[in-house]
């Protein structure tokens, strides 16, 4: 027999490569690198969110205005009152021309990154377009870090939370039990946890359920509804402190034995906290958290130390998935849903077993059909096809690439394809040998002949792989990924590992028993 | 085993005036359908939701009806089986932008009293993205079939790739055109299964052609359509048989691939016949009506030959000092 040709060599190294790469996939063990299943396979959430970005520019805004008026109060000058327009703009008027020119430079000097535009006594300053390109940029940035916070702190196994574009996010998490955990998941996305301590207008507040919010405001005051009942809460607009102060939050039971939300505050909020329990001995403080009053209890004493607690009527998950918002801080714009997709285990392992289920029986049905029909060149034509599989697994697993269901569609549909390259060699050494050609002589110029058709028409069908693999979207994109791998291995396998196969066994080639080899009868025997 | 085995060449160029007509009968038909049923898009073009619950037992569909009429936000809203009795899937046009309660939680919530079931998926897609998805799957579409203009040109000639691209528009449109006759629903699989369509289509006939450019070289009758006829006989082995392996593949991934991937195997079914049909009976002909000379292919070849020879011929006189 003559020695092994290089060929038959690369062909065995790579089926090698195959195996190995592709049992920790196959046998989901725990080392090695592996595929991972799809979220339409394993079950899972895949959400892509969009982002509220002008609420962000809007607090930018507010923010702005505070600074502003403590600028102003504390070099005296004189203003009639700071109005903000269409969230985008602060527009006043100085009450003294002697003071434009101090007022101009203080501007200029304490805010960056806005545009004064100045009209006599007149002012507007507006967040320049880089401002508010780079806020909008900045909320989405920290809704992902904080997202991810959320989730990682939930305790699910490897979610992704991924910015994807210029202003979406993409949240992808597996291994979801049911549907009331999905849903409990969502909302500790959702939850803005801007926490608030707010005081109470008392002189006001046995008012409240007859006061419009417009009257509120003009007092300075903001109207907010009680979390569990019917009562409202008149509070003073401008918080006490907010949630920005916060440095810890916990889970604890008061002496009910109810969960309560324990929090501490940094030095700053302590200081205050403290200062304002100190003065404010008698009256209520109100416990705020996304505009709804948790609790408003009487200040007995002066509170020291920054430990703060919520109580409310939480259950104990709730307290748990709050503490993880506040904990993880506020979103700086809230997020919606662009699209959402949902998946359950059964329904995964449904769809995995009915496309296993495909897959072998288009694997049998091929494999039989191509020894009934070729004979043992069949035989070499299925060892390449099954060596084409295990490249398509292996390359995937060192990529940890991602199997989804229209990904097993594109291996099925490999199967019935990657024996399209052996078809076209068959046919032109059959071709060959009816012509007289000697066992040798076929072989070698119906490889030569096959390949520009075989080369051809694969990168054709690569073309349109790759470009659904650039524009498609999720799962699509794990059909266009399987394609393209199987189709580069299609090349490998069918082209050089059968032609190597084929020079290997060429001595035993019966020139009289081309119908057991090539499964044709010919007259021409020389 | 051998099934095709023709001695004489079978007259098929002779007949290309009756494919001709079927095959604009079947293109025509199709933008009919398409044109006036229009396709039934899905909730990932659309926009929507799509709940899908599977009862223990029968599934109640009526009482699930009753029950998603009493809320009126779900005016429209339909409700088929899916697969088996077992399983239902509900499609609404709304879709919820809040990520606390969505309509797969409401949905739940309005069903509760209907039996004992899961909800298994919930899919929503707002109608922005929806249509940013439609936009891309256009795109995705033209530059594959430009790639695929573009490198046909390069190795062939560019009637080859007028010719294909002509055979994969046929195959894609009566694809299309079984798509909205049978109501499939249009979703990113259906365009993905499009997508191979075009890709599949084209590597039959790239294989048919790749013979008539090997046949005018080596065929000695001038005539055009006595070489298409000779070469087509010689792939049509070929063709038959990748497209039934293929085609017994999809078949398996139709009936036993399950019914979510239903929409995608059946467009595929049909692009696999189509596609291999058109590769014999569509692309060849309209070669020969774009007027593709076989003569002047032949000195063009034979000038690029001589041009190559002359170059040798120089660089081994420059070699060798004569020049």
């Amino acid at each position: 027999m003559k020695t092994l040709n290089f060929r038959v060599i690369l062909f065995a190294f790579a089926l090698i490569f195959g195996v190995v790469f592709s049992i920790p996939s196959i046998t989901q063990s725990e080392s090695g690198k592996k595929i991972t299943l799809g979220l339409d396979l394993q079950g899972g959430l895949h959400m892509l969110l969009g982002i509220k970005s002008e609420v962000a520019i809007e607090s930018r805004i507010k923010s702005m205005a505070a600074t502003i008026k403590y600028l102003f109060d504390d070099e005296e000058i004189i203003f009639d009152e700071l109005r903000m327009v269409d969230g985008e703009r602060i527009d006043f008027e100085l009450l003294d021309s002697d003071d434009v020119k101090k007022a101009t430079a203080l501007l200029k000097k304490e805010l960056s990154g806005i545009t004064l535009t100045q009209n006599g006594m007149k002012f507007s300053v507006a967040m320049t377009p880089q401002e508010v390109t780079r806020t909008k940029q900045n909320a989405i940035s920290q809704a992902v870090d904080t997202i991810r916070t959320r989730l990682d702190s939930f305790g699910l196994a490897e979610p992704t939370v991924a910015k994807q574009g210029t202003d979406k996010i993409l949240v992808e998490v597996p291994g979801i039990k049911t549907q009331a955990d999905e849903q409990r998941i969502r909302e500790l996305i959702a939850r803005a946890a801007h926490l608030q301590l707010m005081a109470v207008d008392e002189g006001r507040d046995a008012r409240v359920m007859a006061m419009s919010p417009a009257e509120a405001k003009s007092y300075g005051d903001v109207i907010l509804p009680d979390v569990a009942t019917h009562r409202k809460y008149l509070l003073r607009a401008i918080p006490i402190l907010d949630g920005s102060m916060l440095t810890d939050a916990k889970v604890g039971f008061d002496k009910n034995n109810q969960p309560v939300i324990n929090f501490s505050l940094n030095g700053q909020g302590s200081k205050i906290f403290g200062d304002f329990t100190g003065k404010n001995v008698g009256n209520r403080m109100a416990v705020v958290l996304d505009n709804k009053v948790y609790s408003a209890p009487n200040i007995r004493e002066r509170i020291g130390g920054g430990h703060v607690q919520i109580s409310g009527s939480f259950t104990l998950p709730e307290a748990h998935d709050l503490a993880i918002a506040l904990r993880s801080g506020a979103l700086l714009a809230p997020v919606f849903v662009e699209e959402k997709r949902s998946v359950g285990p059964s329904l995964g392992a449904d769809s995995i077993k009915a496309s296993s289920l495909a897959l072998a029986l288009g694997f049998v049905l091929v494999i039989a059909f191509m020894f009934l029909y070729y004979g043992m060149a069949g035989v070499v034509a299925n060892v390449a096809l099954i060596g084409n599989l295990f490249l398509i697994l292996a390359i995937m697993s060192l990529f940890g690439a991602t199997l989804t269901l229209p990904g097993m569609a594109g291996i099925v549909l490999t199967v019935g394809m990657a024996v399209d390259a052996n078809v076209i060699i068959n046919e032109r050494i059959r071709e060959l040998l009816h012509e007289g050609k000697s066992v040798a002589k076929a072989i070698e110029d119906g490889y030569n002949n096959a390949f520009t058709a075989i080369l051809d028409a694969n990168v054709t069908t690569l073309i349109a792989a790759v470009v659904l693999y650039a524009y498609g979207t999720g799962a699509i994109k794990g059909f266009a990924l399987t394609m393209s791998i199987g189709i580069l291995a299609s090349m490998l396998t069918a082209i050089v590992g059968t032609h190597g196969i084929y020079q290997w066994l060429l001595p035993k080639i019966d020139r009289k028993r081309l119908n057991f080899w090539f499964g044709i009868k010919t007259e021409g025997a020389k | 085993m051998e099934v095709f085995r023709y001695k004489k060449p079978l007259a098929l160029m002779s007949k290309s005036r009756r494919f001709g007509m079927l095959s604009i009968t079947l293109v025509l038909l199709s933008l009919a359908l398409i044109l006036t049923k229009g396709f039934n898009y899905g909730i990932d073009f659309a926009g929507g939701t799509l709940v899908q619950v599977k009862y223990e037992g029968k599934a109640p569909i009526t009482k699930v009806r009753e029950a998603i009429a009493s809320d009126k936000t779900y005016e429209g809203a339909s409700v088929t089986f899916f697969g088996s009795d077992d399983e239902i899937v509900i499609r609404t046009k709304m879709s919820s932008k809040a990520l606390g309660e969505d309509i797969g939680d409401k949905m739940r919530t309005l069903l509760k009293d209907t039996g004992n079931f899961k909800v298994r998926r919930v899919d929503m897609v707002g109608a922005k993205v929806g249509s940013e998805l439609r936009e891309k799957g256009l795109m995705s579409m033209f530059l594959a079939i430009l790639g695929i203009l573009i490198y046909v040109s390069l190795r062939f000639e560019w009637r080859f790739a007028i010719a294909s691209v002509m055979a994969l528009v046929h195959d894609v449109t009566i694809a299309m055109g079984a798509v909205v006759l049978f109501g499939i629903e249009v979703n990113l699989d259906t365009l993905a299964a499009l997508l191979t369509i075009l890709g599949y289509s084209l590597n039959d006939t790239i294989i048919v052609f790749d013979r008539i450019r090997e046949g005018i070289r080596t065929i000695k009758n001038p005539d055009l359509g006595a070489i298409i006829d000779e070469s087509v006989t010689q792939t049509l082995s070929r063709t038959t048989l990748t497209s039934l392996t293929t085609f017994f593949v999809v078949l398996t991934l139709f009936v036993f691939g399950g019914e979510i991937i239903r929409g995608f195997s059946f467009t595929l079914l049909v692009g696999v016949v189509v596609g291999t049909y058109s590769s014999i009976f569509v692309a060849s002909p309209v070669l020969m009506w774009l007027g593709f000379s076989v003569k002047d292919f032949r000195e063009k070849e034979a000038e690029k030959l001589k041009r190559e020879k002359e170059k040798e011929k120089m660089r081994a006189m420059y070699e060798s000092g004569t020049l």
